[in-house]
Formats: C-alpha cells, structure tokens, sequence
C-alpha cells in the first residue's frame, strides 16, 4: 500500500516538473535548428544563436533592457533596504502597519492599473522625457517592495539588542547602521536585488507604457511577433534569457545556502 | 561660596553615588512601566534590580544606559545629568541577555569593536611656533587620538583573558557555545572600561551549573576589576548570591532597598518574603509590643511599634519551625505532604485551616501528628499594606456607586445624591468572584495571588485598571478572567471631604496614640 503510495507522490512530482519544464524545454531544444514551425526538425544548427548576435536591434533591446534592470535594481535594492530598516524599527504600531501596507502597494496593484498610472504621471510632469529615465524610475517603484519583502524577514530574525550593542560600545547611529546592522542583511539585499533585476528584466506590461523610442527585450519581441510572427530567431533569443535567469538563481541559492550552512553553528 | 565650603564633605559622600535616579517615570501606551523610582548606586558596589517578569527592572536598566528616555525624572551619573545624552555617549557598557555579539565578526573583532571607538586625549593643539592654538573663548584645544595597534592588541588579549577565551580570538562566535558567546560579551563590554557595567538577565539563557559557574566568575571578577555592576534578574537565589544590595521592585515600584540578608530576614511586606525564599506568610493580631496572635494561639515575636489589636502580615521561614512528633508545642497539626529534598525533608503540615511550609532534616511521615513551636526570632512581623479596598468615587444612579468603572449597589442610609463625591470601602473577605465575568458588575484579570495559610489573596487588575483585593477560598491562576461582585450590604458608602479628611485621620491617630501610652 505504502509503496503504491510513494509511486504516486512521485508520479505527481515529476508530472508537475513535467508541466513546468515540457515548454521551456521544447523551446530551448528548437533553438538549435531552423525550421519556421515547431515540430519540424531540419538539423542541429547553432545558426539561430549566431544571428541574435549579429541583429544590432535585438542586441539593442538586450542591452537596454540589462541598463534598465541593473540601474533600476541596484536603486530598488538601495530605497527597499533603507525602507524596510525605517519600517522595523518605527515604534507606533499603527504607523508601522500603515507603513507595511502602503510599501506593498506596487506589489499587489494590477500591472495595467500601476503602468497607466505612470504614464499619466509622466503625462502631466511632461517635463520628463519617456525613455531610459521613465523606465529606471517606474521599475524601481516596482521592484522596491520585493527587496523590502526580503530585508525584512531578515531584520526580524536578527537580535533584538544588536542595534543597541552597537551604540553600547560607542558606536553613533549611523555608524553602527553601516558597521553593525548592514554586513547582517547584505544576503538579503543580494536576494532582493536579484528578484528586482529579473521582475524587471521580463517586465512588459509597465514598460509599455513608460518606454517611449527605448525597446526593451519584451517590447522588441511584441512588436516583431505583432508584425512578422514569431521569428526562429526568438526562440534562440528566449532560450538564453532563460538560461540567464537559471544562473542568477541559482547563483543567489548557493550563496545564501553557504551562509546558512556557516550560521548554523550557532544553533 | 559658604556653601560650597559647608559641603566639602558631602560633595565627595555625593561623588560616591555614581548613579542617581531621581523621580523617574516611564510610560509605555498609557502603561507606567517604571513609577516615580528614587535610586543611588553606591561606586562600585554590585547591585541587583530583582522582580518578576514585566516589573519595568528592564525598563529601568534600559533607562541608565540610554535606550529608553524617561517620561519624567532625571538619570544622574558622576552628579552630572545624563538623561539626554545619547547612549553612546555614555561611559556605561551592557551586557545583553542573548549577548547580541556581531555575527560577521570573530571573537577577536568583537572585543575590538568598542576600543576602535574609543579616543584618548592626547594633549593639545599646537601652533607651529610652539605656542598653545586658541579657540575663540582663549581656551586650549584638546586632541585626542585613537588607540594603537599594539595597546588595543594588549587590551584584548587581557579582556580575552579575564574570560577564559585567550585562544578564541580567530573563533567565529557562530561557532561558541551560550556560555562562552555569554563571555565574549562580557569581554566586550569590559574592555572598554566602563564606569558602570549593566547586565541585563545575562545567565538567563544558560544551563544550570554553567549559570552556578558564571556567577561565581562575575562575583570574581566584580572583586578584582573594582566596576560598578547593575544586575538585573528575576531569580531571587542569583541575587542572594552575588549582590551587596538588593532592589525589588514589583509593578514598577520599589518594594525594598537592602542588602540581600536584610531583605531575606526583613521583608518589609508580604510581596517581598513570598518572592525571596520560600516562606509561610500568615495574617495574625498584635496583641501588645513583642506579642503577636496567629492561628489561635499568642507567640512572642522581636517587633513592637505596632497599635493594639493592629492587623498584620508575618511571616516564618520554613527552615524557622521546630516540628516534633506528638502534640506538643503551641501549634499541633498533621503532615500532609513530605518531599526529600536532598539534605532536608520539606513537609506540608495542616495546623486547623493553616497549612505550614517546615524544612527539616529529621522526616515525618503523612498523617503523623507533629506539634510545631517558632522562636521569637523566626518570626518577621509586616504592617499589611491594605486593609480594605477604598476607593474615592462617586454616587452613580439612586442607590448605586461607581467602582472600578461599574456601578454597584448600595444600601443608601445617608441619602446620597447622584454625583456625590464619596469614599466606598469594601472588606478583602466580602468581595467575591465569580468564574464568567458576565455574572460579575466589573470584569477584570487575576494580576496575582498569595497564599496567606488558610486564603487566598488574590489582586484582581479590573478592566478599567483599578486594583481590587479580595480574601478568598478559592485558588484562582494568574490571569484568569474573573467577575466581581459585591454584596450591596458589605460597601460602606461615606462622604469624601478632601481636606477634612486628613484632619480627621490625624485626629484618630492622636486618639491612638493616647490610647496606646495610656497602656
């Protein structure tokens, strides 16, 4: 009975993995040959691949999009750890939930609701000019909350009386932020700051509406396949930001399983 | 200037204290943590703020080092007021109950991370000709310069040292066990060289025999560094142990200042002898100077000052009462209950309603019948803080009065008026309470019980945060929601004059007294 049992478990895992995986790894499988359709197969080429590399416009939109997503994520990264540190220690209960849930805000707004909003923004200070600038300032709205969503775990894990250590020994308050209170939450803000970097790496909806001439790589795709369908090239294109996202993953969990494992000593 | 003269001796009396706490409140949400609390700390001597849970001790402590600000009252240290300054600033070090060492830091960094703040004066500001560099005032310019290598490395290796941790400064502090992370943090506050060092439950989180161990190290070091320690705790036996003076301090109030012998043998009320060793309190009568009567029968005691016939708290030692086989002695009962408790026997022993607490190293068995006598000296007589519930209210409704924010009824013999201003007093013995808060006029919270013998005292905090006593039966746990009811003939309703009152008190003591030298 047991067994039957443990068949199924597994059978249900691998099917899930199966439904996750099958499309992506239908895709990244046809990006090695030329074929128009999907399911004709005419031979392993790493073509596809050379040619991304050789079109300026899609290159273009690669770079813009990693400009985007690294200035944006480094400043949501910034405001998010500063925000959540403010928000752990307000004191009044009511301003603290307040705090908590107006942070939160982007997160769980529609996407469509929070890219108009910017536009209109954007509308009525006409001043700034729909482009880079639009984009790094809508995606770090964004993006902050998840970087606060990752901070503040961390803060409430630390010890209570770490702060005030700090201030015992002599240290001012802004010192022992830097020396005491940061080195403890860099594994959250590296955390953080990943989750912002791919938010905004695949972000389409917001960026519609505030990228002006500046195509990112979900606006490049959306306009060639709205024109000519979807391009053989795209699927080579799609498999190696796949395989980008893969490795900031991976690389953010080793790295914060090596500082659990160092910290587990303690317990 | 003649003054100044006058106070030359106090002066230095007064620099003795190094810390002085005058009239500090702190309020929490409408909460008073800490209330209206006088302290001086003699320099170093090794004090211990000791109460339960929740007493403000912490509060308190958290005041002297500057994490908390007063609501009123003012901190003193070295006679200069350090209620604003920043903590920081202050030259006090604290020791954390969960230490709160650096993670991302060795043991060695930990200990260093005070001393790399640190500055010393280093002369002054010099001009290139030789000459002093004024400031504006024509006052000379203090430098002051870090500490070198070489002498935070000498400082560290001592304070490492002076913990047992010499070889443990590569150690990640991820890596040590609570009782050595416990020393680090020792270390790291000592290093810097405090003038007060403030421990704050810091054994708390320690097994048994390594918190035996430890105190004994703190005791040692206490001796030889020759700081000022303000411990905080709420064992009573660690504070027993290691302090020269004791504070309890009970719902943010001290409740006694003394050394821990005094405060064992003279608890100066009934809160304090059940908190500090195990003890027998009972409620007995003065019958005259050096004559008390409890449980029906009258024993000699060493306390006088009392009025004739005067209520009382007393308590005895369980180690105080003689118990022998038989009926002799003035009380005689039954075991109930006996416990080996390695070099002594503990026995419950039922005296009529009584049940007494003895120690003893000779057992008596359950159901034997032991007679039980206490010397003069094992008796410790308390004046009872309360005798009565009272309360300055007013007349709610036509024959109801307004307590603890519900209105009771009330026999109205005087024709009291609605809004009346009046005194309600109600015995301890005629409150009752009732399981569902709903059959109660006011509900409330059991804030705490004391076993007086054959009751209860139980004080009830009432939702609209008065303080109700009642004397009952019934054992009832702390927090327990409970009703109350008064029984409308057991309130005693009178006039509330504000100023007569007193006079009215005085005269009644002036009676008493004259009745008393009339004895």
């Amino acid at each position: 009975m047991s067994k039957v049992k443990k068949a199924l478990c597994k059978a249900f895992i691998y099917l899930m993995l199966a439904l996750i995986y099958l499309p992506i790894l239908v895709l990244v499988v046809y990006s090695f040959t030329t074929s128009k359709s999907i399911g004709v197969w005419n031979g392993f080429t790493l073509s596809l691949y050379a040619d991304v590399f050789t079109d300026a416009e899609m290159m273009g939109a690669v770079g813009n999009s990693l400009i985007v997503a690294l200035v944006s994520s480094l400043l949501a990264t910034l405001i998010g750890t500063l925000a959540a540190v403010g928000i752990f220690y307000t004191r009044s209960k009511w301003y603290k939930t307040l705090l908590n849930l107006t942070s939160q805000v982007t997160m769980v707004n529609a996407d469509i609701v929070t890219g108009v909003s910017f536009m209109m923004l954007f509308l009525v200070f006409g001043l700034i000019p729909k482009g880079y600038l639009t984009l790094i300032i809508s995606h770090t709205m964004i993006t902050v909350p998840y970087v606060i969503m990752n901070v503040m775990p961390r803060l409430s894990q630390l010890n209570p009386n770490l702060y005030e250590a700090g201030l015992d020994l002599g240290a001012s308050p802004v010192r022992t932020f830097f020396t005491v209170l940061l080195p403890q939450l860099v594994p959250a803000m590296i955390s953080g700051f990943a989750l912002a970097f791919t938010l905004s790496l695949d972000d389409f909806v917001i960026t519609k509406f505030v990228n002006g001439d500046v195509s990112t790589i979900s606006t490049y795709l959306y306009n060639k396949i709205a024109k000519k369908g979807v391009m053989p090239q795209l699927r080579a294109l799609s498999a190696l930001i796949f395989i980008a996202i893969l490795a900031v993953l991976v690389a953010v969990n080793i790295f914060s399983h090596r500082k659990r494992v160092k910290e587990g000593g303690r317990k | 200037m003649n003054n100044e003269i006058k106070t030359g001796e106090p002066q230095r009396q007064k620099f003795d204290k190094i810390i002085e706490v005058r009239n500090v409140t702190k309020v929490f949400d409408d909460v008073t943590v800490v209330d209206d609390v006088n302290l001086s700390i003699k320099r170093g001597e090794f004090i211990t703020l000791l109460g339960p849970s929740g007493c403000g001790k912490t509060t308190l402590l958290r005041m002297i080092a500057g994490f908390e600000a007063p609501t009123s009252g003012a901190i003193f240290l070295e006679g200069q007021d350090v209620t604003e300054l920043p903590p920081h600033k202050r030259p006090i070090n604290t020791v954390f109950q969960k230490y709160a060492l650096f993670p991302h830091l060795n043991v060695y960094k930990n200990v260093a991370f005070g001393l790399k703040l640190k500055r010393l004066p280093n002369g002054y500001k010099m001009k290139k000709n030789g000459e002093y560099k004024l400031d504006k005032h024509g006052n000379k310019i203090e430098v002051y310069r870090k500490l070198t290598k070489a002498e935070m490395d000498e400082k560290i290796t001592r304070a490492l040292k002076l913990v047992g941790l010499e070889a443990y400064g590569h150690r990640d502090v991820t890596s040590l066990s609570g009782g050595q992370q416990q020393r680090v943090a020792i270390a790291r506050a000592l290093v810097c060289e405090p003038k007060v060092l403030l421990l704050d439950e810091p054994l708390g989180a320690l097994d048994l025999k390594m918190r035996k161990d430890m105190q004994i190290e703190l005791m040692d070091m206490h001796k030889r560094l020759g700081i000022t320690f303000v411990y905080v705790t709420h064992d009573q036996e660690e504070a027993l142990t290691m302090s020269d003076n004791v504070v309890v301090i009970k719902d943010g109030v001290i409740q006694q200042y003394g050394s821990p012998k005094k405060i064992y043998d003279e608890p100066k009320n009934a809160f304090v002898a059940s908190f500090i060793g195990e003890s027998n309190i009972l409620s007995g009568t003065m019958k005259s100077d050096f004559n008390v009567n409890f449980c029906g029968a009258d024993f000699k005691c060493l306390d006088k000052g009392f009025n004739k016939n005067e209520k009382v708290d007393l308590v005895v030692r369980p180690e105080d009462i003689a118990i022998e086989s038989g009926e002799k002695g003035k009380l005689v009962g039954e075991v109930t209950q006996s416990i080996f408790k390695g070099t002594y026997y503990e026995m419950n022993v039922l005296v009529g309603d009584y049940e007494f607490t003895v120690q003893n190293t000779v057992e008596h068995k359950v159901g034997e019948k032991v007679g039980l006598s206490i010397e003069p000296n094992g008796i410790h007589i308390m004046k009872k803080l309360l005798t009565q519930n009272e309360y300055i209210t007013e007349v709610s409704g036509e024959n109801t009065v307004a307590i603890c924010g519900g209105n009771f009824e009330f026999v109205n013999n005087e024709g009291f008026n609605k809004g009346d201003k009046v005194v309600a007093e109600v015995d301890f013995d005629k409150v009752e309470l009732t399981d569902d808060e709903s059959d109660g006029t006011v509900g409330g919270n059991v804030a705490q019980t004391l076993y007086k013998g054959s009751y209860y005292q139980v004080q009830v905090y009432t939702d609209d945060d008065d303080d109700i006593f009642v004397d009952t039966a019934d054992e009832w746990d702390i927090d327990d929601r409970v009703g109350i009811v008064i029984p409308p003939e057991a309130i005693r309703v009178r006039a509330f004059v504000e100023e007569k009152e007193e006079e009215k008190e005085d005269e009644r003591e002036e009676e008493k007294e004259t009745q008393n030298d009339g004895d």
